[in-house]
């Protein structure tokens, strides 16, 4: 089992426009109204916490943001309580700015395109069902636990050469980077450690067995000048690979079950038109976009019409965008065969996700191989449906009851 | 209405999100990065007209154009 111990407690938030905390507890719960309140107040708040951060609440905003690389910088992509040296290599190519973005990411994209992806789809269906096995006979499950969370997991290890068996230590470390690190320096210096150590080991492994895995193709990949990339580029770029993997799909997955098992209409729309679960995917990623991304301001700017000044960090809120009335009509609503919809649950600009049609397939096999098997299932209402904290947001406690007679 | 449309994929713009390809697969098509460019000449034939539209207030970057010629 991974650790689920919570980080260390900030004071309690009492005024949301002046002093947000997107780790306080009544956001990690429901953030909609938060949103919506900071929204009404200004297209960019500000609060001290996290040595000083902005929030862009609108999907104009965000958007700005989000295209202006001279003024954000990627070398800080989580807002935390500190803020050390920034380590080179750190995770390329999401923490590099121009110039050096571009060449980090065209390396990773040939992998993640839609056709190869489409090679993996059987793999994922099977992975859907192996897991569906271990559990349908219950009659109940933590769907994120048993379900959504070893599907990317077990995806991406599959795309690395790693053992999907070793998913449990992936998935601590994960935990201890995106939410215990936000407050725990120690705890994200040691995952980080570890994760490179296991790399360095399978990076030795290849050097006399070669294989056709993206470990491989890293290790063989050349560099502008032609020259092999150094190992801590591999490395970075292996380390973003498996923690950008997980939490995301896992919450995206995780996030649309949950839909699905308070709302019947959709969910028997969806077995009698499945045909819709593209669309309907779509607009359960901009309704429930789990990243939100930082920046951190470099050169004073204005957003929107209002200041930002440099040092400070940038909460670049994805999911908030997405919830922008003014983008989307009827925001807060699930509409699931939205016909317009240029959601921001990959980011936009330069740092568009990477994944973004690895995330797509999986949970589009994930929904689909689910509803086949089990039409019908809600909420347990003996069970705690529990959230993540901070960069990523999805259910990481999930019971459900299975089936129509419970 | 025997309007002609032509669809337009701005390179600078584009950021591989692949939404135009998966609405509209016969007006699209993707390099070996996952970046969109128009099947063609871009000219949509008759019929794919709704998939043009669709695939333009998909794109997150707002990188399609649809030209009415
Ligand atoms: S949807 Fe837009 S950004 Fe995505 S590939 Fe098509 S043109 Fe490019």
């Amino acid at each position: 089992m991974s650790d689920v111990s919570q980080p260390a407690a900030h004071p309690p938030v009492t005024d949301w426009v002046n002093d947000f905390d997107h780790t306080d507890p009544q956001w990690t719960d429901d953030p909609f109204p938060i949103w919506e309140e900071l929204r009404a107040t200004s297209p960019v708040v500000h609060t001290e916490r996290f040595l000083g951060c902005y929030m862009p609440t609108t999907y104009e905003a965000v958007r700005e943001i989000a295209n202006d690389t001279e003024h954000f910088s990627s070398r800080r992509i989580i807002v935390r309580d500190v803020r050390p040296e920034v380590a080179r290599n750190a995770a390329p190519p999401i923490t590099s700015d121009p110039p050096v973005h571009k060449p980090a990411k065209q390396l990773l994209l040939p992998p993640f395109t839609p056709d190869a992806m489409k090679k993996l789809e059987p793999r994922m269906r099977a992975i859907c069902n192996e897991l569906i096995d271990g559990f349908i006979a219950d009659g109940k499950v933590d769907a994120a636990a048993r379900y959504s969370k070893y599907i990317p997991v077990q995806a991406i290890a599959h795309m690395l050469g790693i053992p999907e068996s070793d998913s449990d230590l992936f998935i601590n470390w994960i935990h201890m980077i995106l939410e215990l690190g936000i407050k725990d320096e120690t705890k994200l210096l040691q995952a980080v450690q570890e994760m490179s150590a296991y790399f360095r080991t399978h990076i030795e492994a290849r050097r006399s067995k070669p294989t056709d895995d993206l470990i491989s193709y890293l290790m063989n990949a050349k560099d502008k000048e032609g020259q092999p990339l150094e190992e801590s580029h591999v490395l970075g770029s292996l380390r973003l690979l498996l923690i950008a993997g997980i939490d995301t799909t896992w919450s995206a997955i995780g996030s649309s079950l949950w839909h699905l098992a308070r709302t019947p209409a959709d969910r028997e729309r969806l077995i009698a038109e499945p045909a819709l679960i593209p669309t309907a995917v779509e607009e359960l990623l901009r309704a429930y976009s789990p990243v939100t991304m930082a920046r951190e301001v470099v050169k004073e700017t204005t957003v929107s019409g209002c200041p930002v000044k440099a040092g400070n960090m940038v909460l670049l809120s994805f999911p908030a965008a997405n919830r922008d009335p003014k983008m989307f009509p009827d925001a807060d609503k699930v509409v699931i065969d939205r016909r317009e919809n240029r959601h921001a649950a990959f980011g936009l600009g330069i740092h568009r996700c990477v994944g973004s049609n690895l995330a797509r397939m999986e949970m589009q096999v994930a929904l689909e191989e689910w509803l086949k098997r089990i039409p019908d299932f809600r909420l347990d209402p003996a069970g705690t449906v529990t959230w993540s904290q901070g960069t990523v947001r999805g259910p990481r406690q999930l019971p459900f009851l299975l089936g129509r007679a419970m | 209405m025997t309007e002609r449309l032509r669809v337009r994929v701005d390179p600078d713009k584009c950021q591989g999100h692949a939404r135009c390809k998966a609405l509209a697969p016969e007006l699209f098509e993707l390099d070996e990065y996952g970046n969109a460019h128009e099947a063609g000449d871009g000219i949509v034939p008759p019929g794919l007209e709704d998939k043009a539209w669709l695939a333009r207030s998909n794109c997150p970057e707002i990188a399609i154009d649809v030209i009415e010629e």
